[in-house]
């Protein structure tokens, strides 16, 4: 059956434009139930006795929710209990149009076969179609459809004898909705009815997200907050000019304050400040908004306060109070300052934090204190607040009323007791966005079925390469290998050297959900005792990883070589290869230096780290920087997993070795796929840092007597070289460091998109990552790339698009920051837990940096850094003189320059239990009334008493 | 906010459609007494007129007259009120001229034009709405016309378009889903001979979906020489009919 849509639309030149589109009404759409007689369907998806307790409907029952009920309860509808559950055609499209990622959770509900949600395509069902009645809005007309299908459903169930006792339960929050369809005949409930309803089940009631009318808001109580202005007058407003829009940046020290980083171009009033409660105007952090300037005599200055919100009401007074206190507070430059009109895009994510129990016994309502000192608290209601104190829970925002101090939220789950590793490391997971949840059943649908062989097929645009003497080499314990090499003599007198890359991009194809899921995620995480992965285990540890005595599908790079390491020629083919052994660096180095070791791999081995060494000394004499920074592995108890003991990562000659093979085979990639598209080619760059970075370092060797020349690359390698102190070896390690961090971060970017491709760091012209398929997004584009250059696989539209590329390469760019933060984070808990074991200890270290009122250590045995204040709240004013231009801070009569050797004092201070960190203090050289006399012998846990909780 | 969504996990297209499934088909023969063939074809939204005159002399330039076969001319062309917006130009844009050609190699390759040399067959379509398919649609179109002419053929020319969404192949696309910009390909088949006439494919499509875009191409195809053929046959029962009347009178 037929039918047209007939609508009107604007377009872009202004003239209204009549669409007719195709509607076909269809008699084969199934309703789901498994026990119906009426369908024929093969795949029934509702459960043919639904139970579920619920003291409003006694009777076994199917939920079919509205559009907003699957907009703001979705933590609710994601609760294992939940099941059964009927989504429309209407709503499912009304909710993709309002929200993307609550589409894709319903999305993966339906995907959960233990949820059993069905989908019913009303909007194409004979007997469920209606069309838009003259004078009706599209809202009516869709909560019209909705009831219409829950009657239609309810008449199909009764046809058969095995479910005429099984009721469709409407759940919506919209009164007028509701009263119809009692009207009608039909039950219905809010959802907090039903959830409330549910007696065998209380604590769903916590998981309610509170939404407030606005009608409510207006009647009850004193506004604290100015309107939002709508949407469309905030853009006319900006489109004058009379508001701006900006990004909403919530200050971290000082609840009351915040500036708008203004979007565009313009150079004047690129950031404004807004301060005060009202201004701020319930704006969050990272939120778009729209703010209007004040005028100038109202313009303020950044405070320098420092101010944590630790009232728990809505007392405003006090608020007020502090308010005045930052506008006293100094009298300097006033800055550009303005107040939020409006919120253009909210921000909200769930948040991870902690609750501050009322002080009210009996009371449901609590505040959430978000971890995220940027974010102000959250009121929730949960009956479970005894059992919640001292977790880490999360929690997300539902609104915020204008007669409310706080955001209104609920409570979505609890990640287990605060400090415990599992849940620490779930929050860090959280706080920096890395996905980490298992991987869905529609992206392990995409991979390879169990028994994998090599097929014929597989082997099309492949060349065989089993019979050569290929080795990995990796860290212990490594699972996920991704490449291996091997080198041989050919039979003119040159080398054949071959780096063999996982052929995961034969696994992952273009645009599929696993393809979608890996791109998302950008990036493998490695935490001190975990791995996120970024594809699934079975490729990462098994079918892609390149383990020995297996067959395995490889990208190989195989180059011609002279015994000077000149590349004669260079060859990239897809291949198959048998891996003879998977070894460890140690035991590499071991066959290298073992002169009754004659076996084909260890020849192999000889060879590659002869090369190695010339290619390493030529990149270095070109300029390329060897820079080190401390990094940090932990010995874990085999049966605790606590961290025991810490230890600097030892390099051997063949860590070198591997990583000269890996730096020449991704620029030998990297050339290549540009010569073939210069529009399209992912690349890595690593621009060199403005001359003004390099002061600090600068300074600090002129301090110690030594010259660091910075004019390019080689100078800076060069003098780092000469840079030696006569009895103070660490020095060059020192200053290595510190060369480090004036650097420029490298990032991955669009051939197309850019015209900088230099790779300062390593002094190479153009640079990819080809090397690392299982763990890195980009070396799969780079993957796919190379493989059309040399025609083993076909191209598809979205590689060969500029802005889509560009758009992999922010997404990645941004990963990969945030896995190293969470790796910092990783490795800050698990320093905290050593010495959480360790107690106080004195330790020796050197001054990285000297600041105001403070110097920055670095514990070299555990790689650790800390701050030293010396000014600290309670104590009394310390005598400081900060020079900038040496640079040395001299606290009282004693002087610290840049480098100087220090002994510490490191506790671990836990008073925070949300943000604990590891305390520095001085001990030597001594200065009276500053460093730390206290007798460590007496509290060696490093933990204050613990407070009596209030009960 | 994200685009429409073309297929939904239920496997439903944005019109109610399931993915190997075409739009409706309503087509009448004979509907110009003036031409020698005529007929007119509805695909979902998609509207097309085609005429055929000849095979009839060479007209104008000489030149073109061809010795061993006759001479296919063709002309597509868009009603000014096809689309939602106005055409300025019904016919001799750069997308007419292309259909143009691809209409006269589908034809050439389909008429059994060795039977009438040194003479001319016109072809003209036009496409009176817009949604989609048009080549396709004008193809179908045009096949009608030239059998309500009596011209042989080899086979019907059947034409079908096909596109690539969601790792599934879509057949007989709507203005929306080609207006997506998704992989695309227009399929004309011999059905019989499961001959190709012409594919013209826009946009790439990855190497290893290309076999499934096709099969389904050509399945579509089959479908729509089914619908042809019926019309075709009580076309010609309705003409017999007709006749037998006007014999008995
Ligand atoms: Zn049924």
């Amino acid at each position: 059956m037929l039918k047209s849509k007939t609508f009107m639309k604007k377009t872009r030149s202004g003239g209204i434009l009549k669409i007719v589109r195709e509607h076909y009404l269809r008699d084969d759409i199934t309703c789901g139930c498994k026990g119906c007689d009426e369908c024929q369907q093969e795949r029934a998806i509702l459960e043919l006795e639904p139970i579920l307790e619920s003291s409003l409907c006694t009777t076994a029952h199917y939920l079919l929710p509205d559009t907003n009920v699957l907009l703001h309860q979705i933590d609710i509808l994601e609760d294992p209990i939940l099941k059964n559950v009927i989504l429309l055609q209407t709503v499912l499209q009304e909710v993709r149009s309002r929200s993307a990622p609550v589409y894709k959770r319903i999305k993966d509900l339906l995907h959960n076969p233990d949820k059993c949600f069905y989908a019913f395509t009303n909007e194409h069902h004979r007997e469920t179609y209606l069309e838009q009645e003259q004078g009706e809005n599209a809202n009516d007309r869709n909560d019209r459809a909705i009831r219409t299908a829950t009657k239609w459903y309810n008449k199909h169930l009764k046809k058969s004898p095995k479910m005429a006792d099984v009721q469709v339960i409407l759940i919506t929050n919209d009164r007028r909705n509701k009263e119809k369809a009692v009207e009608e005949g039909i039950v219905a409930y809010t959802c907090e009815e039903y959830i409330k309803s549910l007696t065998a089940n209380p604590e769903l009631v916590d998981r309610l997200a509170c939404v407030n009318d606005e009608k409510n808001e207006v009647e009850s109580g004193r506004l604290i907050f100015a309107e939002h202005l709508p949407l469309s007058k905030l853009q006319q407003g900006i489109k004058s000019g009379a508001y701006l829009q900006g990004t909403f940046r919530a200050s971290r020290d000082n609840y009351l304050e915040a500036t708008v980083w203004v979007h565009g171009d313009s150079a004047e009033n690129k950031e404004i400040i807004v301060q005060g409660l009202r201004n701020l105007n319930r704006a969050m952090h990272e939120d778009i908004v729209a703010v209007q300037l004040l005028d100038k005599e109202n313009w303020v200055t950044m405070s320098s306060v420092v101010l944590q919100d630790e009232g728990d009401s809505d007392d405003i007074e006090s608020v007020e109070e502090k308010e005045k206190m930052l506008k006293t507070a100094v009298n300097s430059v006033k800055k550009p300052s303005g107040q939020v009109v409006g919120i253009i895009k909210r921000n909200w994510r769930p948040y991870c934090g902690m609750l501050s129990k009322s002080q009210i016994k009996e009371s449901t309502r609590h505040l959430f204190t978000p971890a995220e000192r940027r974010i102000p608290r959250i009121r929730i209601e949960t009956r479970q607040a005894s059992t919640l104190e001292g977790q880490r829970i999360i929690v997300a925002v539902d609104g915020w009323p204008r007669n409310s101090r706080y955001p209104n939220g609920h409570f979505v789950k609890s990640l287990g007791t605060a400090g415990d590793k599992e849940t620490e490391t779930e929050v860090l997971l959280l706080e920096h966005d890395v996905p980490h949840q298992p991987f869905s059943q529609a992206v392990l649908s995409f991979l390879p079925k169990m028994p994998w062989t090599i097929t014929p097929e597989d082997m099309k645009n492949r060349i065989d390469l089993r019979h050569l003497y290929v080795c990995s080499v990796d860290p212990p314990g490594c699972t996920d290998i991704d490449d291996a090499l091997h080198c041989r003599e050919l039979e003119n007198g040159t080398l054949e050297v071959g780096v063999h890359i996982a052929d995961v991009s034969h696994f992952i194809r273009p645009g599929n959900a696993l393809d979608q899921e890996s791109s998302n995620r950008g990036t493998t995480v490695y935490l001190c005792d975990k791995r996120i992965d970024m594809v699934p285990e079975l490729l990462s540890s098994n079918l892609c990883s390149l383990r020995s005595n297996v067959d395995r599908l490889a990208f190989s790079c195989i180059w011609e070589v002279d015994e000077n390491a000149n590349i004669l020629n260079t060859k990239f083919t897809k291949s198959v290869i048998n891996s003879k052994a998977s070894l460890t660096y140690a035991e590499a180095q071991m066959r290298i230096d073992s002169p009754n070791m004659n076996d084909e791999i260890t020849q192999s081995l000889r060879l590659l780290n002869k090369l190695a060494k010339i290619l390493k000394k030529r990149r270095i004499d070109n300029g390329a920087l060897t820079l080190s920074s401390p990094e940090v592995r932990f010995h874990m108890d085999s049966e605790t997993h606590d961290p025991i003991d810490l230890q600097t990562k030892e390099l051997k000659e063949t860590n070198s070795m591997v990583e000269e093979f890996m730096l020449l085979a991704n620029i030998s990639v990297a050339q290549k796929i540009y010569d073939e598209f210069s529009e399209y080619a992912l690349l890595r760059k690593h621009p060199s840092p403005p001359p003004a970075n390099y002061d600090i370092l600068v300074k600090a060797a002129k301090s110690k007597n030594l010259d660091i020349k910075t004019d390019s690359a080689k100078a800076l390698a060069d003098s780092l070289d000469k840079a030696e102190s006569p009895g103070f070896p660490y020095m060059n390690t020192l200053l290595r460091i510190l060369a480090t961090r004036c650097m420029m971060q490298a990032v991955y970017f669009c051939s197309g998109m850019d015209n900088d491709f230099h790779h300062y760091g390593l002094a190479s012209p153009i640079y990819t990552h080809f090397t690392s398929p299982i763990r890195r997004y980009a070396d799969i584009i780079v993957h796919r790339l190379l493989a059309v250059a040399v025609g083993a696989d076909s191209t598809y539209p979205d590689l060969t698009d500029k802005h889509k590329i560009a758009d992999i390469c922010k997404n990645i760019n941004f990963r990969h920051k945030m896995a190293q933060y969470s790796q910092r984070a990783s490795v800050a808990f698990h320093t905290q837990l050593f010495f959480k074991n360790r107690g106080i200890v004195n330790e020796e270290g050197f001054i990285l940096f000297v600041r105001k009122n403070a110097i920055v250590v670095l514990i070299p045995k555990f790689g650790l850094e800390g701050t030293v204040f010396f000014e600290e709240k309670d104590k009394k004013k310390t005598n400081l003189v900060f020079n900038d231009e040496v640079p040395f801070l001299k606290v009282e009569n004693t002087t610290f320059h840049m480098f100087d050797k220090v002994k510490v004092k490191i506790s671990l201070d836990a008073s925070n239990i949300q943000h604990q960190k590891i305390r520095m203090a001085l001990v030597e050289p001594e200065i009276p009334g500053v460093t730390s006399h206290e007798d460590i012998a007496t509290n060696t846990n490093g933990e204050p008493v613990p407070k009596k909780s209030k009960s | 906010m994200a685009g429409l969504e073309l297929l939904s996990d239920q496997g439903y297209r944005v019109d109610g459609r399931k993915a190997g499934e075409l739009r409706k088909i309503r087509a009448r023969m004979g509907v110009f007494a003036q031409a020698d063939g005529s007929a007119y074809i509805e695909q979902g939204n998609t509207k097309a007129l085609a005429v055929v005159y000849g095979p009839h002399e060479i007209r104008g330039s000489r030149s073109k007259m061809l010795h061993d076969r006759s001479v296919v001319n063709c002309q597509y062309s868009m009603a000014t009120f096809s689309t939602g917006e106005r055409k300025r130009r019904p016919h001799g844009d750069r997308k007419s001229s292309e259909m143009t050609l691809h209409l006269k190699q589908t034809f050439e390759a389909a008429i059994l034009t060795q039977l009438y040399p040194r003479s001319q067959i016109d072809i003209y379509v036009q496409i009176l709405q817009a949604d989609g398919g048009n080549y396709c649609t004008c193809v179908n179109a045009a096949t009608l016309a030239v059998i309500d002419a009596g011209i042989p053929m080899r086979d019907y020319v059947c034409a079908s378009s096909a596109g690539f969404i969601e790792d599934t192949p879509l057949a007989d696309l709507s203005y929306v889903e080609e207006a997506a910009g998704g992989p695309q390909l227009a399929l004309a088949l011999l059905p019989k001979s499961d001959q190709i006439a012409l594919l013209e494919m826009n946009s790439r499509l990855h190497e290893d979906h290309l076999e499934r875009v096709m099969d389904a191409a050509s399945k579509a195809c089959k479908d729509v020489y089914a619908v042809l053929d019926q019309v075709v046959r009580e076309h010609l029962q309705e003409l017999t009919t007709l006749l037998g009347d006007r014999t008995a009178a």
